[in-house]
């Protein structure tokens, strides 16, 4: 039988096997942060992306110490609901984050559309929202004193395609008003702001769209839309349609063997479209928030490099780091520094001191200017040659030239 | 307005197109014709019109999905889907259907609309409200200088559609079952004063029409996608089918189900497919009207 | 006024409207639900429960008159299609003054807007009958749905975002309230008095028998038409302060939301009663406060319990608790005044409505 040296020795190892290792020492409080992501629906392969963002972030920052307000440190906790890619839903579970859960500070949900529902109430709560997945202009100009969204907007996407393409027109001595631009956009606020920016840059070479289509709802077939484009012989084809719509994109392209001389998709990487469907991807030019080649760096992530390593260590699964990924980061940390310059945890303090911010990252630099928005963000353009991001734009930044035309080896 | 001209002039420009849309028009509209075959049995028998219909035939969809998630090969689907509604319509209609088919009439639209929502919805908590497809591999050909292409998948849908309804019409011909739902749909009170156990009919009947939706949602996630929600517009794709045809009249459904087919293509090209939606339901109003004014010249109203 | 069970039931109402939000601040917002769930009931009940018209359309008109308040709060100082596009760059500020002008007329305009198209509609769909109208009324909010997805001067699929409400959450949150009541609360006073004149009887009439209701001499369509109006005119209006209160609106889920709001509105009924005014109010409280429970504890679940509870009610609860008290109490409420007897048309609606409900 046990003696009762034994059970007091028993129980004494196992009380010693819960207590906490030695490594997290420090007791910080808990700093809640809310968000609604989606996990499920259009948008669940960059909610999900978001996410990890955030995480990596969060776990990083809260390994370094955390954030210091007061005298006293706080961890990072990011509550998450998955708002089922649905804008209602969005603003349902902001509602219930801010005025059920008691949370004070949001990050924002992926894309434009979601953002566009829940900034109404973040609004009406008077709690600041730190955005970084929606980048329609439509957002910074609607009056909301708590958002700041850190991403170049979406005017910025598309517009270097049609200016490249026009670039190369006028070296082979054709004339670029001559171009046939086919193009089709998610009918949401981002899309249609990249068309607005297409559009606008069209009429400067004085271009017409022969096709100006828009997905349809679940953004699940583009045949009809590829249908047309081939039988009219299109010069240039544009699909804004967030990673669902670059997908099926790729995807029906290879199926129909689609041949355009300059191809440009938003949401590449995300949607893997180098990875999946290596024959369409060829060629295909896309844009980025960033790339893991800038010349930009911070004391926490360190140099763009840096952070391309140690987030492609925690999530192995990623080939090519999807830059919604590396701004939710930025985001996560844009929260610290706002934090400790207003040594305060008090709404409207921290909102100030947000509205104040003038950062450098590994993601960019980040200045608001009144309305919330980031504008010192620039785009880099990357083409996909031999199943690689290469950057083609801007030339400074450039690794290697365009390959025009595109050529596909279906 | 103007993609519309511009995508009335493509169709012109390449007359080929046309041919494209036909085809996959009919060999959607077969399913379509499929499903509401079972849609008009339902209520020519019963008098109980199914908003869930659409719902059913998700099922069967994901019933074919998950077969080919689990590496078999999603064909099965039809046939076990078949089987696994079956057995589903018969618990609703035990639990139900038969509650209310002996109330007014909206009640039991409004309990089949309930559980349309519950099927949705529990879809959507089971498979998340992603839009899916099974990989039936089948092989494609490519026609025209790749203007057409015809789908394997969607042949092969189009046969077993036809032949899917050519076994249930000569059930109904040939068998002593098949005579006495013809029979019940007739007079019940009739066929119940003849021997006929009305309600083995309708049970019957509920779960011949939930198989067939079982099969033809097989055929839908192989042919085309599934997702929760997408019911509700086959529901309402298939009441613009059996309203403009008339529920007794065989024939004419599955001729307005290939055409539902056909103009959906049409209309999916020509307006662009963010209308789709929209088309199917103005088309409900449409075929409402029509049969409105058509009864009104009867002095009858469309009950 | 009589002193009857009646009158006290609504100064008793009156008197919790007013002080709810005052005693339980944090539930304002729930509390203005409940000040909608109402007026949802009782507008479905004037077609469903008094004129036997089971739509399943009525959330159309919220969702018109969302928009159309919309279209006037913003269009009165920008331009619509400039303001709702993903592009744009113009900053939108609008004054307190702008603000509360605008939101006054926008509400003008969903009620009377909402009322006028209520017209157009009741003439394309009231030939219809039983089933194939609720289903034509289904199809009717599903193309609105659809067709304001699709169209981009109102920001199709993106919704628009509403102007800002100057002022602090807790101001809002009482304003909003506040408009919920006072229109839910006016309806029912409304509805009191329509019941009790030769209308509500000619309303029930067309519900028991509406050829013989035609054959003695009522004019049938213009009643119809006048029923759809009234619930359309407070539903638009119900539309436009809902739209305002939740800041961002778009059509498939918060304009026409075909499968919550719009079931919803007939669950209530019947739960509480077809037919009868306090039916509807119980009704929905009751639903209201179920429904709140599934989404603070069944997160997730709630949609697949409501869809449960459609059955379940549908089946089991037909006649609604109103109607069940009606049956075991019948002197609990006091009738309808006995309309007078030298009135041909009360005479024959009571004559129809005196026969067995149900019968040829």
């Amino acid at each position: 039988m046990f003696s009762p040296a034994g059970y007091a020795a028993a129980i004494a190892a196992l009380m010693l096997s819960f207590a906490p290792s030695v490594a997290s020492a420090e007791t910080c409080d808990d700093l809640v942060l809310g968000a609604a992501l989606s996990a499920t629906g259009i948008y669940a392969a960059n909610g999900t992306n978001t996410k990890n963002g955030y995480e990596f972030a969060a776990n990083k920052i809260n390994k370094a110490g955390g954030v210091h307000v007061g005298g006293k440190c706080y961890h990072f906790r990011i509550k998450y609901y998955d708002d089922e890619s649905t804008p209602a839903r969005a603003a349902q579970l902001v509602e219930r984050l801010i005025d059920q859960d008691g949370v004070k500070f949001i990050l924002g949900p992926y894309s434009s559309p979601l953002t566009k529902a829940i900034l109404p109430v973040t609004e009406k709560y008077q709690t600041p929202v730190v955005q970084t997945e929606a980048a329609s202009r439509s957002l910074f100009s609607q009056g909301y004193k708590y958002e700041f969204g850190i991403i170049a907007t979406s005017e910025k996407y598309l517009t270097p395609v049609i200016d490249m393409a026009a670039e190369r027109a006028k070296q082979a001595g054709k004339d670029p008003s001559a171009l046939k631009v086919a193009m089709i956009y998610q009918d949401d606020p981002f899309s249609l702001d990249v068309r607005q920016g297409v559009v606008d840059t069209m009429k400067k070479h004085n271009m017409k769209a022969i096709i100006d289509d828009r997905m349809p709802k679940d953004l699940n077939d583009l045949t009809a839309f590829l249908t047309k484009v081939k039988a009219l012989h299109a010069d240039v084809l544009l699909v804004s349609g967030h990673e669902k719509g670059a997908a099926t994109a790729a995807r029906q392209m290879g199926e129909l063997k689609v041949e355009v001389p300059v191809v440009g998709l938003t949401h590449c990487e995300s949607a893997k479209i180098a990875k999946d469907f290596p024959k369409s991807a060829e060629g295909v030019i896309c844009p980025t928030q960033w790339a893991e080649t800038m010349k930009t760096s911070d004391p926490m992530f360190g140099s763009a490099a840096d952070y391309n390593k140690e987030i492609k260590a925690a999530y192995p699964e990623y080939n090519v780091v999807p830059y919604q990924t590396a701004e939710a980061s930025a985001g996560v940390y844009l929260w610290k520094d706002a934090f400790e310059r207003a040594q305060s945890l008090d709404k409207e303090k921290v909102r100030d001191a947000l509205s104040k911010t003038d950062l450098q990252t590994f993601y960019g630099p980040i200045k608001f200017a009144a309305d919330g928005s980031n504008p010192s963000k620039e785009m880099l353009l990357r083409q996909i040659q031999d199943g690689k991001y290469i950057v083609v734009w801007p030339r400074d930044a450039a690794a290697r030239e365009l390959v025009f035309p595109r050529d596909a080896h279906y | 307005m103007q993609h519309i001209i511009g995508n009335i002039s493509i169709l012109w420009a390449a007359p080929i197109l046309n041919v494209g849309l036909l085809l996959d028009g009919l060999m959607i509209g077969a399913i379509f014709a499929l499903a509401a075959y079972g849609l008009a049995l339902v209520w020519g028998v019963m008098n109980v019109k199914n908003l869930a219909q659409g719902d059913f035939i998700m099922m069967g969809g994901y019933v074919a999905w998950y077969l080919d998630q689990s590496g078999l090969h999603p064909l099965w689907g039809v046939p076990i889907a078949f089987l696994l509604l079956w057995g589903v319509g018969w618990v609703l209609y035990k639990a139900i259907v038969r509650k209310v088919i002996t109330r007014d009439l909206f009640t039991s639209l409004l309990a089949t609309f309930g559980i349309a929502i519950v099927i949705q919805q529990g879809l959507n908590l089971a498979f998340g409200p992603n839009t899916q497809s099974a990989q039936a591999n089948l092989p494609s050909w490519s026609l025209a200088g790749g203007l057409i292409t015809v789908t394997g998948t969607r042949l092969f849908g189009l046969v077993l559609a036809v032949l899917l309804s050519a076994a249930v019409v000569l059930f109904m011909k040939n068998t002593r079952m098949g005579q006495a739902i013809r029979a019940t749909a007739q007079d019940p009170r009739a066929a119940r004063v003849l021997g006929i156990n009305t309600e083995r009919v309708y049970t019957f009947t509920f779960c011949l029409n939930a198989a067939i939706c079982g099969a033809a949602g097989a055929l839908v996630a192989m042919v085309w996608n599934i997702q929760p929600f997408m019911g509700t517009t086959y529901s309402i794709r298939l009441f613009v089918i059996v309203t403009a045809a008339g529920f007794g009249n065989l024939p004419a459904v599955i001729a307005a189900g290939f055409g539902m087919g056909v103009f959906e293509q049409f209309g999916g090209f020509v307006f662009g497919a963010e209308f789709q939606q929209a088309i199917i339901v103005l088309l409900l109003l449409a075929v409402l009207t029509v049969r409105q004014i058509q009864q009104l010249s009867l002095r009858q109203a469309l009950q | 006024m009589k002193r009857n069970p009646h009158s006290m039931a609504l100064a008793g109402l009156l008197v919790a409207g007013i002080a709810a939000p005052l005693l339980l601040p944090d539930y304002s917002n729930e509390l203005a639900l409940l000040w909608l769930m109402i007026l949802f009931a009782l507008t479905w009940d004037i077609l469903g429960g008094q004129m036997g018209y089971n739509s399943l359309g009525n959330i159309f008109f919220f969702g018109v008159g969302m928009y159309i308040s919309a279209i006037v709060q913003i269009g009165l100082f920008y331009d619509v299609g400039m303001y709702t596009s993903g592009a744009r760059t113009t900053h939108i500020t609008f004054t307190t003054f702008q603000y509360f002008s605008g939101l006054g007329l926008g509400l003008l305009a969903a009620g009377l807007g909402s009322a006028l198209i209520a017209v157009a509609v009741g003439w394309a769909l009231f030939g219809l009958r039983g089933p194939y109208f609720a289903i034509g009324t289904l199809g009717l909010a599903i193309a609105a749905a659809e067709l304001v997805a699709s169209w981009e001067w109102v920001g199709a699929a993106s919704g628009i975002s509403m102007p800002v409400f100057p002022g602090y959450p807790e101001a809002q949150k009482l304003f909003f309230y506040a408009l919920l009541f006072a229109v839910s609360f006016a309806l029912l006073l409304f509805l009191t008095w329509l019941y009790s004149t030769r209308f509500g009887l000619a309303l029930n009439a067309i519900r028991d028998d509406e050829e013989k209701a035609e054959a003695m001499g009522l004019h049938t369509r213009r009643i119809k038409r006048t029923a759809l109006v009234l619930a359309a005119f407070f539903l638009g209006i119900a539309g436009a302060i809902f739209g305002n209160m939740i800041g961002f609106i778009e059509p498939r889920d918060i304009a026409f939301p075909t499968t919550t709001f719009n079931i919803y509105m007939v669950l209530m009924v019947l739960l509480g009663g077809k037919g009868t005014l306090w039916g509807p109010v119980i009704g929905a409280t009751v639903f209201h406060i179920i429904k709140e429970a599934t989404w603070t504890y069944f997160l997730g679940w709630q949609y697949v319990t409501l869809g449960l509870l459609i059955v379940i009610i549908v089946v089991y609860f037909q006649q609604g608790i109103v109607g069940w008290i009606l049956e075991k109490y019948p002197n609990w409420f006091a009738a309808k005044p006995v309309p007078d007897e030298r009135d041909p048309y009360a005479k024959a609606a009571m004559q129809l409505a005196a026969r067995p409900e149900g019968s040829p």
